[in-house]
């Protein structure tokens, strides 16, 4: 074994990692090489050195600033497992909310009926346009809801 | 009976709260301790680490075991750490004049103005010693955070992480003979730049 490969097999000897054909290879070049003797013990007086980094200490606030993170994450609702596209299932469950209102305003379903579906048609298409739904950032942090896959084809995600 | 944390995420996955927390309570300080010595200052090394369980948070619904659980954690983390790192340096421009460490990731610092605050367990020596301790933790934390990214990581990551040479090229996108061959580099870089400490070592 030459220097060369010395090298890329210390790491390995050192962490008591090498294989024992490996370790008898390494221990073979140290009786012969003096300079691979000293490179192996500086790296033990080294390794030591660095124990000696201090860690920080982690603050007090840590956990309660990642749960207000956490806290901060948008909801996945129903809709959001049906609908993937966030725009979409807002302007849907409003619509929901407005033919339900309707529904309760004319059980009967008499001539009314017609102008408050209208009604409803248009102020759909006027929420559509509304600039929440253009708003990116809004968008932007709807991560969740994008990662749920379609329902009908469930997804082997690997992580 | 402790649950692996391959079990602790899948009761992640299933919205149990106690596994994250759990998870937490285990992973949170080795995080810090990883991210402190991968960057710059305290304060977005923190901000990382809740980065990297948000993350793991965000991606509960779709985990599906396929890699040691450190492994993935780890990845997410020295990802962070390594834009951070970039980041930092395309906004070198941006030099901190004030002392401690500023809030938010990947503000750039003047390493000159830069005073890292090192919180160094109080053994009660002298003042003296104490100050030649702070040096010494120092110098060593210039040293390490003079290495590459890639170098840096991998040697926290052998060093104080105890982790395996596949989990560690995995989590740097290498093989596992040229993580040891940059092992081998990153500790040579070390043993010449802290030489003075290192012959002093008994």
């Amino acid at each position: 074994m030459n220097c060369e490969r010395f090298e890329t097999r210390l790491i390995a000897y050192m962490d008591g990692r090498a294989t024992a054909a490996e370790r008898g290879e390494v221990e073979l070049h140290l009786v012969a090489c003096s300079e691979c003797r000293a490179r192996v013990e500086e790296f033990r007086r080294l390794w030591g050195v660095l124990d000696e980094t201090p860690a920080h200490e982690v603050s007090p606030a840590f956990d309660a600033r990642l749960r207000a993170r956490i806290a901060a994450e948008p909801r996945v609702s129903l809709l959001g497992w049906l609908l993937p596209q966030p725009r979409l299932a807002l302007a849907m469950s409003l619509l929901l909310a407005m033919g339900v209102w309707i529904g309760i305003r004319q059980p009967a379903g008499g001539p009314l009926a017609q102008n408050e579906v209208a009604r409803a048609e248009e102020e759909f298409k006027m929420i559509n346009d509304l600039p929440v739904l253009e708003d990116l950032d809004v968008l932007a942090n709807f991560e969740a809801l994008s990662e749920v896959p379609p329902v009908q084809k469930p997804v082997q995600q690997k992580m | 009976m402790a649950r692996s944390d391959v079990q602790l995420m899948l009761g992640v996955k299933a919205g149990d709260d106690a596994s994250f927390e759990l998870l937490l309570a285990k992973y949170r300080t080795p995080l810090v301790h990883f991210l402190f010595r991968m960057v710059r200052d305290a304060a977005t090394a923190e901000d990382l680490a809740q980065e990297v369980f948000l993350r793991v948070y965000r991606a509960r619904k779709k985990y599906a075991p396929s890699a040691k659980f450190t492994t993935w954690l780890f990845r997410i983390a020295t990802n962070l750490a390594l834009n951070s790192i970039r980041d930092s340096r395309n906004e070198k421009m941006g030099i901190s004049i004030d002392g401690p460490a500023g809030s938010g990731s990947g503000a750039g610092r003047s390493s000159e103005n830069d005073q890292p605050r090192m919180d160094v367990p109080d053994k009660r020596p002298g003042l003296v010693e104490r100050m030649m301790e702070r040096d010494r933790a120092a110098v060593i934390k210039r040293a390490i955070l003079a290495l590459p990214e890639k170098q840096r990581a991998a040697v926290l990551l052998h060093k104080y992480h105890d982790l395996d040479y596949d989990e560690i090229a995995s989590i740097l996108d290498c093989s596992e003979s040229a993580l040891k061959s940059l092992l081998f580099r990153a500790y040579e870089t070390l043993r010449i730049e802290l030489a003075p400490l290192v012959a002093g070592k008994d």
